[in-house]
């Protein structure tokens, strides 16, 4: 017989040793397509009915951390296995008033805008927590803005690594080498996570970034 | 009116995070623009937005925010130029650069490529009116 000694001194270290699941943070402004990546990374590797964020074209719909465990990406006999966390989009300002724009009511735009003030401070604060980060840029847009370049900053600040994907390629105005331009100490891999254009290549990208 | 805050370097080098962030937060919450000399650690950088969103109101809708600073050695390879760069950092702290902070109510965007940087405001007459 088995006594309780025994069956804790095989059951506690068991417990204790499981590998801790590294986390993947989708980082990056309002509207440059993290929770579309977010979306594409759950469908390519959990099945084309699994979506983890809703996407829309109004900013900040992202409003809270959500996160989507155990994916595993399996490539040339490697597995990565990870914990996908998609984040609220950094930004320095929020105006409700921008949320009337897009025909929502008074009330309804005022709680959006508290909402998303909340869920750019849980963005920052969730930094510590991350062990590899992509950094989602639109890559239609000017990338030397201030709160791209604090993102990239604090990941380097923290030695979290970073992989950037200059997403939008699939539109006309995308300059992926005005982001490469900006940021020539990190990997950039032009994609279009709505079509699924080259997001292949930031899986491979993935691979050899995350330690 | 606008009115541009200048705060050299001296007046913050010995502050906490929390203080200068305060000080910097406190003088934009005033509806100016303010011109620091120098620029504030990444950590800081964000814990600027986080301590902004928390401040965010009806009135108070957040900061424009942009540093300037020398340019840094593009390529990892660079050794010599990282060398001095750091040497310098070390010699100079982080008195380099400037730091341009301004309410959002006032300053709509600061448009920011490397050799130029546009700072576009927002219709103030029309708002007065």
């Amino acid at each position: 017989m088995v006594s309780l000694q025994d069956f804790l001194s095989k059951l506690l270290p068991s417990l204790f040793s499981k590998k801790k699941q590294i986390k993947i943070g989708l980082y990056g402004p309002p509207n440059a397509g993290k929770s579309t990546l977010a979306n594409r990374i759950c469908k390519d590797w959990l099945g084309d009915d699994v979506e983890m964020s809703t996407v829309s074209n109004i900013p900040h719909e992202t409003r809270e951390i959500i996160t989507k465990e155990n994916i595993r990406i399996k490539k040339k006999g490697k597995e990565l296995s990870f914990n996908l966390v998609d984040t609220p989009g950094i930004a320095t300002k929020i105006d409700y008033e921008d949320f009337l724009k897009h025909k929502m009511n008074k009330a309804i735009a005022k709680e959006r805008a508290k909402e998303a003030t909340k869920g750019v401070i849980e963005s920052i604060r969730w930094l510590d927590n991350m062990d590899c980060v992509v950094v989602v840029l639109d890559s239609t847009s000017n990338p030397y803005s201030q709160v791209n370049i604090t993102i990239i900053g604090n990941l380097a600040a923290r030695d979290i690594p970073v992989v950037i994907a200059a997403n939008k390629i699939d539109l006309r105005k995308s300059n992926v080498k005005k982001i490469e331009s900006a940021f020539p100490q990190y990997p950039v891999v032009g994609i279009s996570a709505e079509i699924g254009n080259n997001v292949d290549e930031l899986y491979d990208m993935l691979f050899k970034v995350v330690k | 009116m606008l009115t541009l805050q200048y705060i050299p370097f001296s007046e913050v080098e010995n502050l906490s995070s929390e203080k200068r962030i305060a000080k910097l937060l406190g003088s934009v919450k005033r509806n100016n623009i303010v011109l620091m000399q120098g620029r504030l650690h990444a950590t800081e950088e964000a814990q600027l937005i986080e301590k902004t969103m928390e401040e965010v109101t009806k009135d108070f809708k957040g900061i424009e925010l942009c540093t300037i600073y020398p340019q840094k050695p593009k390529r990892k390879g660079d050794v010599g130029e990282h060398i001095k760069h750091y040497l310098a950092k070390v010699l100079v702290g982080d008195r380099d650069g400037f730091t341009i902070i301004g309410p959002a109510t006032i300053i709509k965007e600061i448009k920011k490529n490397p050799d130029k940087i546009e700072l576009l405001t927002h219709n103030l007459r029309r708002k007065e009116r």
